[in-house]
């Protein structure tokens, strides 16, 4: 069993739309990371107003990914490298479930809307979500030899 | 693999653990009369990932009525209003009543649309008719039977103030003046604008409150900030968070005090002849912070907003932060306690109350939203001696809140009319009330 294609012969629809989807919260969370420093240098609501925008809208990407994520991984359960999908899975669960808890920090009002928790957040966020999506591209596009998951 | 997904996990869940912690748990609600008076009790701020909200569901009056002190009655002056949120007393013995809704607030952040979904079961999200009505009691029987539409098309109208024929009208991005002839049921004359008011397109704290000095010379429009605290950028704040003093010759205005946050009801102490303020203070630090409060309003003092409360309290929010003006900042005379919220001032002069009501400050409080148990809700009546508070503030009119703590009526602005009773507009009720001595 040397030839074992990681990759299915037959793609489901949904795994282009989670492939798709899953590009948002990626810009998303890395943005927030981003317009959270400029905030912090410069004071300017403007830039809190942005991350928080972008959080939201990464996480609402990021329910709609995984669920397109769920519908591709159920029609390939049977493919053994999908079992792979854990560290993908736990990954973007953490990524969501912080990026609610800092939707909230980042609903306070002004300077501690962001700093420095909110900060924090966004920074972690950002690291785990560009971690994940590595982990869960590999495994879409990188052929696997069979056993060694 | 799995180790890979064991140390995301130990790192996510000690990165959760670290902002649940940051994020500050639950502080108690004080009991409000740790925060009466000079000084108040002020623990250190909380901030919250959810802050305590608690809006009381609301329920009909169904005939029930107010309940006032001893020898003192409650009756219904008007019902079926649009959102009356204060009221005036002309000198003829008519009542105006200014039925008025703010203007409607940009969204900048998803906690906009949220806070807008959460006060609309409050009623605080009504939609007024923006205008002023006329009672006139003619025959003397206590209860009006002229009702009349006073002024139309206004733009979230507040304030009223007259002044010999000149009838001021504080809209909430002007303050306008009408022509007024006494005993005149409906004004249709186009008013002459005296000056602006900072108003939209951002108009957070709307409402305009207005007095004029005695000898008729000035006005005194108190001029709410436009955030809870900066979060709409200190841009935003020009010529906010005051009081102002506006030349009725001229429409001259110059900041007769500022670092107030929200000025809602302004009137003259009768023994010193100071002018006084209630004010709302910040929100988002703890059920117990920041009290509300009642104080003399000094010429060209600053009372801390943004960046400070009660004198030197830093707000951490606040950034950049302004040392030289907190070095200068004055805590206000008089805390009334946390998010009672305070919306009316009435000096007793002139009520035909037992003495125990006399020559001091009635003060309506709208109630709080953002703390349990409910704090305010009732009319408050603070005792003065020799110009200044002397006494905690002591239940006048209660009764908004029913047993099961839905709320009936919530009460806003406050007059003393011509026969020596004292009215309460009731913005959720939809009605003013009328506090007088029984009997009379």
């Amino acid at each position: 069993m040397s030839d074992v294609r990681a990759y299915p012969a037959t793609v489901s629809p949904a795994h282009p739309i989670h492939v798709i989807l899953a590009a948002y919260p990626i810009a998303c969370f890395t943005g927030a990371f981003l317009t959270d420093i400029v905030y912090a240098e410069t004071y300017e609501m403007m830039w809190a107003n942005f991350s928080v925008w972008l959080i939201t809208a990464g996480i609402v990407m990021g329910v709609l990914a995984a669920i397109a994520g769920i519908a591709d991984y159920l029609v390939h359960r049977r493919d053994r490298a999908r079992r792979s999908a854990s560290p993908h899975t736990i990954g973007n669960m953490l990524v969501l479930l912080l990026s609610v808890v800092n939707a909230f920090v980042h609903s306070r009002d002004a300077y501690t809307s962001v700093v420095p928790t909110g900060l924090i957040l966004s920074g972690i966020v950002a690291l785990l979500v560009l971690v994940s999506s590595w982990l869960g591209t590999s495994l879409a596009y990188r052929p696997r030899p069979e056993g060694t998951l | 693999m799995r180790a890979t997904s064991r140390s995301l996990l130990a790192a996510s869940s000690l990165a959760l653990s670290l902002a649940l912690a940051l994020a500050g748990c639950g502080s108690k609600p004080a009991d409000p009369s740790t925060q009466y008076g000079a000084n108040p009790q002020l623990p250190d701020p909380r901030q919250y990932l959810l802050p305590p909200m608690h809006v009381a569901p609301v329920a009909p009056w169904s005939g029930a009525t107010p309940t006032a002190p001893p020898g003192l009655k409650v009756e219904a002056l008007a019902t079926g209003l649009s959102h009356p949120r204060s009221v005036y007393a002309l000198p003829n013995g008519d009542v105006l009543v200014v039925e008025s809704s703010g203007p409607p607030a940009p969204v900048y952040r998803p906690k906009d649309l949220i806070m807008g979904w959460v006060q609309s079961f409050a009623g605080a999200k009504q939609k007024a008719a923006n205008r002023i009505t006329l009672l006139r009691d003619t025959n003397g029987d206590g209860k009006p039977d002229v009702r009349t539409v006073f002024i139309d098309h206004l733009h979230s109208p507040f304030g009223v103030a007259l002044v010999g024929n000149d009838l001021y009208v504080a809209d909430t991005d002007a303050l306008l003046r009408f022509p007024y002839v006494t005993g005149q049921t409906s004004i249709t004359a186009a008013p002459t604008k005296l000056t602006d008011l900072p108003g939209g397109p951002i108009d957070h704290h709307w409402t305009k409150s207005l007095v004029a000095s005695r000898d008729g010379s000035k006005l005194y429009v108190g001029v709410g900030s436009n955030s809870n605290i900066t979060e709409n950028g200190i841009g935003a704040e020009m010529n906010r968070a005051a009081v102002w003093e506006v030349d009725r010759a001229t429409g001259a205005s110059r900041l007769f005090a500022t670092g107030i946050r929200n000025p809602t009801g302004l009137g003259w102490e009768p023994q010193s002849g100071a002018l006084w303020a209630v004010a709302n203070e910040r929100d988002e630090l703890g059920p117990n912070l920041v009290p509300d409060y009642l104080t003399s309003v000094k010429d060209g003092a600053f009372y801390g907003w943004p960046y400070s409360y009660y004198g030197q309290h830093i707000d951490p929010r606040v950034k950049p932060q302004r040392p030289d003006l907190v070095a200068r900042a004055i805590p206000p005379d008089y805390a009334l306690s946390s998010h009672v919220a305070p919306l009316g001032l009435a000096f007793s002069t002139g009520t035909n109350f037992p003495a125990a009501f006399q020559g001091g400050a009635f003060v309506g409080e709208h109630g709080s939203w953002d703390r349990n148990p409910l704090n305010g809700y009732k009319v408050v009546y603070i005792p003065f001696v020799g110009g200044h508070p002397a006494g905690p503030p002591q239940d006048f009119v209660t009764g908004f809140l029913d047993q099961s703590g839905h709320a009936r009526g919530r009460p806003v602005g406050l007059a003393v009319d011509r026969s020596g009773g004292l009215l309460i507009a009731d913005d959720l009720g939809n009605t003013v009330w009328r506090v007088s001595a029984a009997g009379k």
